[in-house]
């Protein structure tokens, strides 16, 4: 069974706890640095450590984004936001207790409509999501049998966004994930960089017969750390529980690991052994109250959502629906879409060279749009030149090439310097196209016949003569005229 | 209230705490006695009311987002167990 | 004698060049070595670092640069976090540990110019009425040692009675600085909730915990608490307001000062010398103008069993971070990691520790919470409730601060409970929030006995002004045990 999504008469039911790290440049409780790659436990503060009689203070950075977060999925936002502390033993939990959100989280419901691959909207709820501190990280390598902490990890801002069990099927779950992360990025309420930990998931699957009102036994799959293993991890979740539900056995409800290196998931040995977390509001810290007026200042900050733009995106630009998605995906793309449509003052043009000819470069050099070459500025002045006709279509290729190089600073530089402009006036191809039909007696005599397909032939020896350059529409016209 | 030892034995589970087979008798007692003292609060009629966690109600005040803290790792470190390249060591984890 | 001069006389002695700071540093540190020293109230002397202090002192006030508290010998309970010394909160869990930083109360009082002697003895973790329950052996009471100076600040109590130290510090979670205080004939303040900064104090119950003063007189003890109050951005939870001079208002009349008396703080179980003691005092205030009248505390009965739910759950999460990885004792050679977190926390916590942590543990677990610790934390705002109450008739409550006088080493180690029902005066205040003072108001055959004064919230200026004003009538605050505590 290779597939996961269409297995004989079983549903799949999906739920995703996402923990997003808030970009933030201290800890949610501490005045230690949330930056990534340090050395170990050199940004773990006496409070990160849980040394004796220390205490948390809130840093004020996560209520915004939080908050950002739970307006752009339509959610109710807590007036009164308590944490609590969540107790087990672990040696990357400090204190021996998270402190997160239990009964007063942040966010209360909201929902996500998430697009199918179908073009169909799909709403997948979601219940709540809470701040929380993360915990430190466990090195499994060998230091003489012994497992080394390092706790820099320790006290960075979550947002633990839980969803309803909507989900009905492994894309459907990746597109989630994937909406939940463009918004996330979108709004600057977090990096998203999954590779360092940014965004994790944990994925709660289990499976039951259509038509089954009651679900079956879950298990929960924890820190899958990107889409494609979020997708394996979960093919490879419904494809063991299939295989003991037809062999008449019983899912046992409990915590799982995925293991990339052999696309496994197992079972966890040893944190959840003790799972009554025994919760209790947070002592140390006080309920934060949120007003309407905080919230309508986060509404007024916030930038514009990826629904909203790809909808504008769609009007504005006249750009078809597939287009405005793409351009949409991120907000960086979509701002260099907007200031190459705006330097180049074709929207259409603009989103084909950005969509086609900068993306598969980008793809195929592997490097980041921040990274790429040629900006914005530059590839809108190759579309002004295309739109006034300076330059061919073919001819902006080899201008772009030039820029991606750095060949040129400008478009109208490489194309002055390498002297590529459009020929387009009859007085100079005239001459050129009379010689062509003079040096192809036999092609001219069976187009005179009627062979007028072989007009296309003509052009193309025009163009090879004039290296391009020539206005292929000119040169159409004018063979056309003195073949008759 | 009654505590039986399988209870006692998991309380002591979830709090890390290691009670000789010996000693469970007289730590089942000696919390059940406190669990009878702490009983007369059951008769309290708090219908209704909210439970307290701070006294004066007060609300948090927040820190704002700025890096106070800089390394000190050895200065924490000199006074741990045992460390090496600059982790904490504990007997091996297996996840 | 230089150790029985209050905060207020040494001061002046300083002031006028009487003696230097370091010389007084020298006079007290060789009391803490002196025959005074086996009462056990120290688990640390910090002698070195005090006599630098004490130098520092003296050339800061050749420079007209004194501190409020200048060249003071104070002494710390070993709760409060000091940077580079020991701090052990009376564990063996902590024997080891040097605290990187340190309380914002002790470097107020620093800043302040106080020289600190040392860290004084106190039950584990501050969970104790008797000071039974330390890593380093039971305090004495000077006043009887064969009897115990009370807890969980018995050795601030029993120091400052001694004359080991001019002032010290201590916490009170259910009334660990007022009853040792009673039991040891000295002044101990525990303020509003959140009036002194809990950052670097090793928490017990953190919803209750509260810092302050133990010292002679009122006065001092006002001196003490306008350096160690104050809003402290490291801690959420003390209190946005400005401190007020608490020694300027110490020499307000209190005639017309509504005094209430809590009829159920006047029980069966309170000791009738005692009991006779306190009525004495309250005649004295009434001589003074104080209105007396009584008030009801319905709530009263359920405060022992509320704290007993709140304290333990709260202390079963914040004494979790003693696990053998970062910091603290850790047992020999752990074959796996959970015989490192076991062994290390069960050979190196005390039994009362360990029995706090369970039931806590236990109030907290599945099926448990809402019967007892939600329950325990709506019959708090009861309480308090009941106290707002009472505020509206009276301004001050006055009771006895404990039921007995110090009781003997030993004779309640074998009963918990009744060990408990030591703080059933001493505890309501706490839950409520609710600053209370301890001041010496009798001699009880040869032992000291306390009077508890408790006043509305933010209400410390009017405690210290009450108490410091009884202080002018009696004389009960100057009494000095006798040397070597009679038997």
């Amino acid at each position: 069974m290779t597939t996961a999504d269409n297995m004989n008469g079983w549903e799949i039911v999906i739920g995703l706890e996402v923990h997003v790290q808030l970009l933030t440049e201290s800890k949610i409780f501490s005045g230690a640095s949330t930056r990534f790659g340090a050395e170990p436990n050199t940004q773990a503060c006496a409070i990160d450590l849980g040394m004796p009689g220390v205490l948390p203070v809130v840093n004020e950075a996560v209520y915004p984004k939080a908050i950002a977060f739970g307006l752009a999925v339509g959610a109710e936002i807590g007036a009164r936001s308590v944490f609590d502390r969540k107790n087990y033993f672990y040696p990357d939990l400090p204190k021996g207790y998270q402190i997160t959100q239990m009964d007063h989280p942040i966010v209360l419901g909201g929902h996500a409509d998430i697009m199918l691959e179908s073009g169909e909207l799909k709403t997948i709820n979601i219940t709540r999501a809470h701040l929380e501190e993360d915990a430190g990280k466990s090195l499994h390598e060998d230091f003489q049998g012994m497992t080394g902490v390092d706790l820099n990890r320790a006290g960075t801002p979550l947002l633990e966004i839980v969803s309803e069990p909507d989900m009905r099927s492994v894309a459907e779950a990746v597109a989630y994930a994937k909406y939940i992360h463009q918004l996330v990025t979108y709004l600057d309420v977090s990096d998203g960089e999954m590779s360092q930990g940014s965004m994790r998931c944990d994925a709660n699957v289990s499976i039951r017969r259509f038509g089954e009102t009651e679900m079956g036994t879950r298990t929960e799959t924890k820190n899958i750390n990107s889409f494609r293993f979020l997708e394996r991890a979960i093919i490879h979740e419904i494809n063991r529980q299939v295989a003991i539900l037809e062999t008449g056995g019983r899912v046992v409800q409990e915590t799982r690991l995925y293991d990339p290196d052999r696309d496994e998931t197992r079972p966890m040995r040893s944190k959840e052994t003790a799972n009554d977390y025994r919760y209790f509001p947070e002592p140390d810290l006080l309920p934060v109250l949120i007003d309407e007026a905080y919230i309508q200042d986060v509404r007024n900050k916030m930038p514009e959502l990826p629904s909203e733009k790809r909808i504008r995106f769609e009007r504005e630009h006249d750009l078809p629906e597939a287009d405005a998605i793409i351009l949409t995906s991120t907000t960086q793309l979509a701002d260099y879409f907007e200031r190459v449509a705006a330097t180049g003052g074709d929207s259409r043009l603009a989103a084909n060279w950005v969509r086609v000819e900068l993306l598969s470069k980008l793809n195929k050099a592997s490097i980041a749009l921040e990274e790429a070459p040629v900006s914005a500025e530059q590839l809108g002045s190759i579309v002004t030149r295309i739109r006034d006709k300076t330059i061919s279509g073919t001819i902006a290729k080899t201008v772009f090439d030039g820029l991606w190089s750095g060949q040129a600073e400008s478009a109208d530089d490489f194309i002055a310097s390498h002297d590529l402009q459009q020929v387009s006036g009859t007085d100079e191809l005239e001459p050129i196209v009379s010689a062509i039909i003079a040096n192809n007696p036999k092609q001219a005599e069976q187009y005179r016949s009627g062979k007028t397909k072989l007009l296309g032939f003509f052009v193309g020896q025009v163009m090879k003569e004039t290296g391009g350059k020539a206005n292929p529409q000119q040169v159409s016209e004018l063979t056309k005229k003195l073949l008759t | 209230m009654k505590v039986t030892r399988d209870v006692v034995e998991k309380i002591a589970e979830l709090a890390q705490l290691q009670i000789p087979d010996g000693e469970l008798a007289a730590v089942s007692e000696k919390m059940s006695r406190v669990l009878d003292l702490v009983e007369e609060m059951q008769s309290a009629d708090t219908a209704g009311i909210e439970p307290m966690a701070n006294p004066l109600d007060a609300t948090q005040l927040l820190r704002p987002d700025v890096v106070t803290e800089h390394d000190q790792r050895r200065l924490y470190q000199d006074i741990a167990p045992e460390t090496k390249d600059g982790l904490y060591l504990v007997p091996k984890v297996i996840d | 004698m230089l150790h029985e001069r209050t905060i207020t006389e040494l001061r002046l002695g300083l002031e006028n060049g009487e003696f230097s700071a370091e010389e007084l540093t020298r006079h007290y540190l060789s009391r803490l070595e002196g025959p005074s020293q086996d009462i056990n109230a120290f688990i640390t002397v910090t002698g070195n670092i005090a006599l630098e202090r004490a130098k520092k002192s003296d050339i800061d006030r050749s420079k007209g640069h004194a501190g409020p508290l200048s060249g003071i010998p104070i002494a710390h309970k070993d709760v409060f976090c000091t940077r580079g010394v020991r701090t052990s909160a009376g564990s063996l869990i902590l024997d080891k540990f040097i605290a990187p930083y340190s309380a914002t109360v002790v470097e107020k009082l620093e800043q302040a110019g106080a020289v600190m002697l040392g860290k004084t003895n106190q039950d584990e973790f501050a969970m104790g009425s008797s000071n039974e329950n330390s890593h380093y052996g039971p305090v004495l009471n000077p006043w009887d040692r064969t009897r115990v100076p009370g807890g969980s600040s018995g050795g601030s109590a029993a120091a400052v009675a001694a004359g080991l130290c001019a002032a010290s510090t201590g916490t009170d979670t259910g009334g660990s600085i007022r009853q040792p205080s009673s039991f040891c004939g000295v002044t101990g303040i525990k303020p509003t909730y959140g009036r002194i900064s809990r950052w670097g104090i090793i928490a017990y119950a953190s919803s209750l915990d509260q810092a302050g003063p133990i010292t002679q007189t009122a006065e001092d003890a006002a001196l003490m608490l306008e350096v160690m109050a104050g809003h402290d951005p490291k801690d959420s939870t003390s209190i946005a307001a400005g401190v007020p001079r608490y020694t300027d208002s110490l020499a307000n009349p209190i005639k017309g000062l509504r005094i209430g008396l809590c009829q159920e703080y006047f029980d069966e179980g309170l000791d009738a010398t005692t009991g006779k003691l306190i009525m004495e005092a309250v005649a004295v205030l009434e001589s003074q103008g104080a209105v007396i009248s009584e008030v009801s505390l319905s709530t009263t009965r359920y405060a022992v069993p509320a704290y007993y739910v709140i304290a333990p759950a709260e202390c079963s999460a914040n004494l979790s971070r003693y696990d053998g990885v970062r910091f603290g004792h850790r047992c020999e050679n752990p074959k796996d990691l959970d015989d490192l977190y076991k062994r290390t926390r069960s050979e190196a916590f005390g039994n009362e520790v360990k029995q706090r942590i369970l039931v806590g543990a236990f109030a907290l677990s599945t099926g448990y919470y809402d019967a007892y610790y939600r329950k325990a934390q709506q019959v708090r705002r009861l309480i308090r409730n009941d106290f707002q109450e009472a505020f509206k008739t009276v301004d001050l409550l006055l009771s006895p601060t404990a039921p007995t006088p110090a009781f003997r080493i030993g004779e309640k180690s074998d009963d918990q409970v009744a060990m408990y029902l030591q703080d059933i005066y001493t505890i309501s205040s706490n839950l409520a929030g609710l600053p209370a003072i301890s001041i010496p108001a009798g001699i009880h055959g040869h032992l000291p006995t306390g009077l508890q004064l408790i006043g509305n919230y933010l209400d410390e200026a009017r405690l210290l002004n009450v108490a410091h004003q009884y202080q002018l009538q009696t004389n009960w605050h100057k009494l000095s045990p006798p040397a070597g505590g009679t038997a």
